[in-house]
């Protein structure tokens, strides 16, 4: 067996010599597959090729009987090699691999053929030709898998600490939750406090309990935790390694002053003579240029915004801490960690650019974010809504719906939680000022979980109207500065003219700006939607593609709070499984170099993004370190001599595919 | 190839074969999407997944069509979306050569793509399979298909 190849590679030359007994499966999906691609003829034709042994057609391949099915065969007929032919391997390979790992065959010995996403689906109304092209589909999968070699998938120690980006309702649950569980934790924050959103609403919907009193507890609660280590007003630079190892690189950005000995006593707010705009007031009201985020802010510290400082020195004066410091630096701080949870949330959609329904025309337009703010008793004006041209407080007020949702100008989704919030805005200055008048123009409105509905109603019989129709117009009265809307009335099928004194728009949720850098560093894809991706919209909702890297919260797809809440958990929970096993399994495919073929050319080398190619000096030759390489397989496309293979991808494993895209042809070992 | 079978091959009926290599992160979960979002395409491409764009060697692009293959499509992440950090920049430069070197064996450009395409871009996928197909069916099957391969 062995004895003619000497020492190298035993296993391997075994398997080279065995015969290939390969059995074929193909699965009808339900009708998924079979509705189109007649899987009997398909089945049959395979079954003609040399070393197909068996061939099988199931109504679902990946069900208990199917699975059944597959390990009955591998029995019966002796099989070494196994072809399932059906949706992705993306989502199913891990299950037939481990169904025929239970037979006692190497997990690479399964090769996967997607003949419903690339073949079924997209070729519904050709079924000739969906069936004709399965067969080549599941014949160069057939000749592929006859030249598949057994590989080990290798396990990888995990950093128990975790890393969660974003300190929003959703990162902070996954935050608690992981340090309840003894982890240590590192919390990232780009503002200088944490809460994210929830921290600037006045009552949160459906039960409209007050936001901050429910948020402040949790805020502090994490600011106690022993085993979370906050870092706000920073933001992760560079990410590398993979599951179980992660090396961080963070960013702080200076204070310029020292946190140790700030108290928040914000007594240098007070000297301060620079007054700007109160972002955390979504600009309404001034702040100075040295401040305290807000009054329920975590850590409860001040800092220096710079660009607006003039540097009159006024706040040192008055620290009575000596905390201040303006020279300040930019600071990093390098973790390992095991696992990354983003929870990085969402921005609203800006109807500026655009002038949405009159948006940054008119005056008295506001978004829903701007009036949450004027609603909140801790807000600029102490709780009372008031318009913006004149400062007097609305009777008649408008609200629109799905702004920069729902809509093929803007983004084709729904925002989902813009019905429920605008429900609760009216609701809430209803009760405030009975005497105010409120009319929400939507397109459809929508209030699916509990207490929902029932909100829905209470706004109702409290006599919020709800108008079904989008204002076709939208004017300012010049002297009045009061709001003139046209919008039909669907139901009734006639068009009204309305005047508001306020119009409030309910936007909607869309990625923020620094989620394209999270992306790129985590290696996630983004949504149609441009928000992050999960690694299965059903059955994965918080993993991603990357092993130990999850998502929770709005960063992954617009969520009300609750459900954030339930996904910063599911994050803990799933990351959990790493951080106590201590262990992960990665991929056993790497890249391998035949030393008795290298020419020592040093090609390979710099192709590699993550050094794992080193040049052994004694032998003159290129080696990869395994525990290094990824197995993406650039570097053997490089290398000029054929020393270099990717295993599981070799060079005559690809082929056998591609020459069997056109006819049957065997391709040589 | 006579030149009425060239014509008689250009009708409509007659579907191209494409070889699409797609990387297993982006391309391939873009053909997936196209598929779940149910984007008709006809029926030309076969898939060859690697693991990235960078694995793409001429050597498996060149015997695609000595094979007989009307086109080839070299597809992965978007730059700076690699899930290798940067494997597809080392496509996009290998690229340049893969059409140095079809350009001097008198395949036509149109023959020879390069696309990036995300997980998500479904509908990116399908259209892409549906211009190219259309683009090679006015050309007509490839002039290194050897006799006898449809
Ligand atoms: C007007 C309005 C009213 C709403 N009212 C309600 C309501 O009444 N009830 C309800 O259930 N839901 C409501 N919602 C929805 C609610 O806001 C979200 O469900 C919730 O905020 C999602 O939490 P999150 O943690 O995912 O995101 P966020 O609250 O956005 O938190 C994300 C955090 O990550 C930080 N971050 C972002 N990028 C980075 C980065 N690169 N590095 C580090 N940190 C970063 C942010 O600064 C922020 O602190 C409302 C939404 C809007 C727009
Ligand atoms: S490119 Fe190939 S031949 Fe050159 S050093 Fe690397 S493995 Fe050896
Ligand atoms: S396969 Fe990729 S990760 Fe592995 S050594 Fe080659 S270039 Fe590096
Ligand atoms: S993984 Fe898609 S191009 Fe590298």
């Amino acid at each position: 067996m062995s004895d003619n190849k000497g020492d190298e590679k035993p296993v391997e030359s075994k398997v080279d010599q065995e015969e290939k007994r390969v059995g074929v499966f193909v699965c009808e999906c339900g009708v998924n597959i079979g509705g189109v691609v007649n899987t009997k003829a398909v089945a049959e034709y395979i079954g003609t090729l040399p070393g197909v042994k068996v061939t099988s057609v199931n109504k679902f391949t990946c069900s208990d009987s199917g699975q059944a099915d597959i390990q009955a065969k591998i029995k019966e007929h002796n099989l070494n090699r196994v072809v399932v032919a059906a949706c992705s391997p993306k989502t199913h390979e891990p299950t037939f691999r481990a169904c025929i790992e239970e037979m006692g065959l190497n997990q690479y010995f399964l090769e996967f053929v997607n003949i419903r996403d690339h073949c079924s689906w997209i070729h519904m109304w050709e079924k000739e030709k969906a069936t004709e092209k399965a067969k080549d589909l599941i014949r160069m999968g057939t000749e592929r898998a006859k030249l598949l070699e057994p590989l080990q998938a290798s396990e990888v120690p995990v950093t128990d600490k975790a890393l969660v980006i974003g300190a929003g309702v959703a990162g902070m649950q996954s935050a608690l939750d992981l340090a309840d569980m003894g982890f240590q934790v590192y919390l990232v924050e780009k503002e200088p406090s944490i809460g994210g959103r929830m921290a600037r609403f006045d009552k949160v919907f459906p039960t409209n309990d007050c936001s901050i009193c429910i948020l402040g507890p949790k805020m502090v609660e994490v600011a106690r935790n022993k085993n979370i280590k906050i870092m706000s007003y920073s933001e992760v630079k560079a990410v590398d390694g993979y599951v179980g190892n992660f090396n961080v690189k963070i960013e702080h950005k200076p204070r310029y002053l020292d946190v140790a000995k700030c108290t928040g006593c914000a007594k240098c707010s007070e000297v301060c003579p620079v007054e700007v705009p109160y972002d955390f007031n979504e600009g309404f009201g001034t702040r100075k240029a040295i401040y305290v985020p807000f009054p329920q802010a975590v850590p409860l510290r001040a800092l220096i915004d710079k660009e607006n400082c003039i540097n009159c020195k006024a706040c040192a004066k008055a620290c009575q801490s000596g905390a201040i410091n303006y020279d300040m630096q930019t600071s990093y701080t390098d973790l390992n960690v095991g696992v990354i949870i983003g929870a990085v949330g969402f921005k609203t959609y800006d109807p500026e650019p655009r002038h949405d329904f009159g948006y940054g025309l008119y005056d008295n337009i506001i978004t829903a974010m701007e009036f949450e703010r004027l609603l909140n008793a801790a807000g600029p004006t102490g709780g009372h809504v008031v318009r913006p041209s004149d400062c007097k407080e609305p009777i008649r007020v408008g609200f629109v719906n799905c702004v920069g949702s729902r809509d093929k100008a803007t983004n084709i989704y729904c925002s989902g939680v813009c019905c429920m919030y605008t429900i609760k805005n009216a609701q809430l200055l209803k009760e405030k000022r009975p005497e105010t008048d409120h009319t929400v123009m939507y397109i459809d409105i929508r209030t699916p979980f509990r207490a929902y509905e029932e909100s829905y109603n209470r706004s109702r019989n409290l006599g919020v109207k709800f108008l079904r129709g989008r204002p076709v117009e939208v004017k300012e009265d010049p002297v009045t500065k009061n709001i003139k809307v046209r919008v039909e009335d669907t139901l009734a099928g006639e068009m009204r003219n309305l005047e508001f004194d306020l119009l409030v728009l309910a936007t909607g949720i869309v990625p923020n700006e620094g989620i394209g850098q999270i992306q790129q560093l985590l290696k996630l894809s983004k949504a149609a939607d441009g928000l992050l991706m999960e690694a299965h919209p059903k059955l994965k909702p918080v993993d991603t593609t990357i092993d130990g890297v999850f998502l929770a919260g709005c960063a992954s797809g617009p969520k009300d709070i609750p459900y954030a809440v339930s996904q910063g958990s599911a994050c803990a929970g799933r990351a959990t499984i790493l951080l106590k096993n201590k262990k992960a399994i990665t991929e056993g495919i790497t890249a391998v170099v035949d030393p008795d073929v290298c020419v020592g050319c040093n090609v390979c080398i710099p192709m590699c993004p993550f050094q794992a190619i080193k040049f052994d000096e004694k032998a003159g030759k290129a080696n990869v370190v395994k525990a290094l390489c990824k197995g993406c397989g650039t570097c053997v496309a490089a290398c000029p001599t054929g020393a270099l293979e990717q295993s599981h991808f070799k060079n005559n494993q690809i082929l056998a595919q591609v020459k069997n895209v056109f006819k049957f042809q065997e391709v040589a070992v | 190839m006579s030149a009425e079978a060239a014509t008689d091959t250009k009708t409509n009926d007659w579907e191209p074969k494409i070889v699409a290599f797609c990387c297993n992160w982006c391309s391939y979960g873009g053909a997936d999407s196209a598929g779940m979002g149910r984007f008709q395409q006809p029926a030309s491409a076969r898939i060859i997944r690697v693991m990235c764009s960078g694995r793409i060697d001429p050597l498996h692009v060149f015997n695609a069509f000595l094979e007989g293959a009307d086109a080839v499509l070299v597809t992965g992440c978007h730059i700076g979306d690699c899930h290798y950090v940067n494997g597809n920049d080392k496509t996009k430069i290998k690229y340049k050569y893969l059409e140095n070197v079809a350009h001097e064996l008198g395949i036509e450009k149109e023959r020879l793509q390069l696309n990036w395409i995300s997980a998500s871009e479904g509908e990116k996928f399908a259209n892409f399979i549906r211009d190219v197909t259309a683009q090679i069916k006015k050309l007509g099957p490839s002039p290194l298909k050897p006799e006898g391969v449809a």
